[in-house]
């Protein structure tokens, strides 16, 4: 277990704990109790405590592993790609079922929340490395190939576009990128940028970030110069700028895409925060599932050292220093939650922290820190370049700039679509090419579900804001289906920490299966409304007070769908059954009672 | 009008908000001059010996008994509360519902570190209920009409629900009887 040793001392803070975890189970395959313990013992801290952090996060693994680790991405677009089928040959192929190892420890099979693929689906990951689009013929193929011992890299039959085909990448991914507009995808130089940055002062900088009106894309859309002149007001040193790569929620793959064509520009987008702010750290969290771009951004980072934007006194202002690291997650959408966000950087459960205070008064270690999305930085550039007016003359009043749409669904053009905010859903669905429409899914499961009446409405702060993801459902979908797989999402997703995030949303499940079986009565869709508007007041963070979202918005807009399957004029119904209820108790103390 | 008539039982519960029932103090001589008990284990009678207008239910459902006795209720009451954290989520005794059965059985009746079996027996006469697969909340078996959350739920709650049902007033839920932490 020398290994082990070396990777705690090559740390030596358990401020790193989620890094000590990936090297670990990079070089043994899990984290064993021998492993937890030895942790336990190099901090001296209890072993309690390292089981709690790592028992949080899904891609952490404490038994044994598979040779082949087969994570079956079990979201709502890869289902209604045929998911459901792939899941079922990968079975048959390994001779293995879900959540569990084969015989021969050659595969283990696992579901796993939305990838980041939702315009590629189904896809999976296995051993780190994306496959895309996959088949029930590819399936076959895979495993096979596995069983003659081949690597998941092996396999990589075609790259993807862009930068997917760089051989850091080497991805079969493609970013579909469909439309570029001015702002994220389109040229820019860091040299001119990096150049103009500095004939302002930090001030002047914010000053230009508020001007310009931008406003932060993970979806919440609070002005990202306000958060920055908070975070450069606030006591205490040194401040850190964030950069949230740990976009989960389904339905979205735009950072994916911004990461993979233009890494530099959110470098170059950090570095002007931390001008600004007076920052001399910064973190990018990296999604575990875009692992396979982590050696590529790594070397960005380190051309960045090299080309003199990162490191010290950057380009021979004396004083200014930057350097950036990359934090990996391991799988918990919540992450993306600021606070919890900044738990996981720290080494800990990310479980969202009680404000105030606010991170950019108390945030990493403590310290200041902004925490800005990677579209957000990505803007930065090009608005410091061309100046507040030009950025704002994009967009509407209280939007300006453009917005990544990621869209996914029932469209013929799934993909990435950078667009001016303003833009109706309408033209969006036109835009990708979308028929017999349905229901679109605004902003992923935490949004809002809307129907053909709201069509016209804007991508807008002003109207509906968004983190970006589109869902496009056509009429061969079933509302209160896709509903209750988003709301079982919520469940796989909580962290538990309160009470009706934890609870009530498995309540919520059942009860969406029990109309979905036809058993629901007019009480249920009572129950259901109240139920769901308690949890916008009861959770602390946004993941737990907006898990009702689909079910709210279900109900304001496809009522007529729950009411078609509900039992009229029933007051009451079990779906209780004593037969059933008893058979493994009487089975586990040997008693066969005629029922 | 003749006086409402209450009948009560303890479920999968710990007889806890029997307990809490009794914490109305002195209001308990006035309770009695405003109802009547029939099937209660206070009165200690087994059968209804005639309809029952509030019946209350303390503890969930762990094994066929409680079902048969949450039936028995249900059919012979007009109203029916649900009263506690057990009745109304399951409580404790639910805290097994992620664990398989056997495993519990194990755990209680043959590896306990105060266990003394060596026969290695579990309890599987005739004579007792059932376990359930699970513990369920009384309103997932029958329809509840009414439920007093806490653990158990305070004798100030009670008492203004049992007065409130009784003579029909409206129940004055004051925010404190249910406030717990």
């Amino acid at each position: 277990m020398s290994n082990i040793k070396n990777i705690l001392e090559k740390y030596s803070d358990k401020s790193r704990m989620m890094d000590i975890f990936h090297d670990i189970q990079k070089a043994v395959g899990h984290i064993d109790d021998e492993a937890i313990n030895q942790i336990a013992n190099f901090f001296k801290i209890s072993s309690v405590d390292i089981v709690q952090t790592l028992s949080f996060y899904h891609f952490f693994k404490r038994n044994q592993s598979a040779k082949y680790n087969i994570y079956l991405n079990n979201g709502i677009v890869a289902k209604m790609f045929g998911r459901d089928k792939i899941a079922m040959t990968f079975e048959n192929a390994t001779k293995t079922k879900f959540n569990s190892i084969s015989k021969d420890g050659l595969f283990g099979l696992y579901s796993t929340s939305d990838i980041g693929m939702g315009d590629q689906e189904p896809a999976a990951i296995i051993n780190g490395v994306i496959f895309p689009k996959i088949t029930t013929y590819r399936v076959r193929e895979i495993v096979k190939e596995f069983r003659k011992g081949k690597n998941p890299t092996d396999l990589i039959n075609s790259f993807g576009d862009g930068h997917n085909q760089e051989s850091l990448i080497n991805s079969m991914v493609t970013n579909n990128l469909n439309r570029r507009g001015r702002v994220i995808f389109s040229g820019f130089s860091w040299e001119d940028t990096v150049e103009k940055l500095f004939t302002y002062t930090p001030d002047e900088v914010i000053e230009l970030v508020k001007d310009s009106n931008i406003r932060g894309r993970g979806g919440a859309g609070f002005p990202v110069g306000l958060k920055w002149q908070y975070c450069k007001q606030s006591k205490g040193s040194p401040k850190h700028i964030l950069c949230n790569a740990d976009e989960g929620e389904p339905g979205t793959f735009k950072d994916r895409v911004i990461l993979t064509e233009e890494p530099l520009k959110v470098i170059v987008g950090m570095l002007i925060a931390a001008y600004a702010i007076g920052a001399s750290n910064g973190i990018i969290y990296l999604r575990y599932e875009y692992e396979y771009l982590l050696p590529y951004l790594k070397n960005i980072i380190k051309e960045a050292e090299e080309l003199g934007i990162l490191g010290k006194n950057i380009k021979g202002k004396q004083g200014f220093d930057f350097n950036i690291r990359i934090q990996l997650g391991a799988g918990a959408y919540v992450c993306g939650e600021e606070s919890a966000l900044l738990e996981s950087c720290e080494g800990k459960r990310g479980e969202p922290r009680n404000r105030p205070p606010f991170p950019v008064e108390k945030g990493y270690l403590q310290n200041p820190s902004s925490i800005n999305n990677v579209e957000s930085l990505c803007a930065i550039p090009k608005i410091i370049d061309k100046g507040a007016e030009w950025y704002r003359a994009m967009g509407t009043k209280q939007s300006s700039g453009t917005k990544l749409l990621s869209i996914s669904g029932d469209v013929l053009y799934p993909g990435v679509f950078e667009v001016e905010w303003g833009i109706t859903i309408r033209e969006i669905l036109e835009m990708a090419g979308a028929h017999d429409v349905k229901a679109v899914q605004v902003g992923g499961p935490s949004g809002k579900l809307i129907g053909k009446n709201e069509f016209h409405r804007k991508i807008a702060y002003e109207d509906l804001s968004t983190g970006g993801a589109i869902i496009v459902f056509n009429h061969s979908r079933n509302i209160i289906e896709i509903t209750k797989e988003f709301t079982d999402f919520f469940i796989d997703e909580s962290c538990g920490s309160c009470g009706p995030c934890r609870n009530l949303t498995v309540i919520l499940s059942k009860k969406l299966q029990k109309i979905i079986d036809g058993r629901g009565v007019e009480n249920d869709l009572i129950d259901l409304k109240q139920w769901g508007l308690q949890m916008r007041k009861v959770n602390r963070c946004g993941l737990g007070q907006s898990a009702a979202n689909p079910i709210l918005s279900g109900l304001e807009n496809f009522r007529d769908e729950y009411e078609a399957l509900i039992q009229k004029g029933k007051e009451y119904d079990t779906t209780f059954d004593l037969d059933k209820a008893i058979i493994s108790g009487a089975k586990a103390v040997s008693r066969y009672p005629a029922v | 009008m003749s006086k409402p008539i209450i009948a009560t039982t303890s479920l999968a519960g710990c007889f806890g908000c029997h307990m809490s029932i009794l914490d109305i103090d002195d209001r308990i001589l006035e309770l009695i001059e405003l109802v009547d008990f029939n099937k209660s284990p206070v009165t200690d009678i087994k059968k209804f010996t005639k309809p029952i207008d509030i019946g209350i239910i303390e503890g969930g459902c762990c094994n066929s008994e409680n079902v048969h006795i949450l039936k028995y209720f249900r059919d012979n009451c007009r109203i029916l509360v649900s009263l506690g954290e057990c009745a109304i989520m399951g409580g404790l005794p639910a805290m097994r519902n992620n664990i398989p059965i056997e495993e519990c059985l194990k755990e209680a009746y043959l590896d306990g570190p105060s266990t003394y079996n060596p026969e290695g027996i579990l309890p599987n006469d005739e004579e007792l209920p059932i376990l359930l697969n699970k513990v369920y909340p009384c309103h997932e078996v029958v329809k509840v009409d009414y439920f007093l959350p806490g653990c158990p739920p305070r004798a100030d709650l009670i008492w203004d629900a049992l007065l409130a049902l009784a003579t029909g007033q409206e129940l004055k839920l004051e925010y404190d009887s249910f406030k717990y932490d």
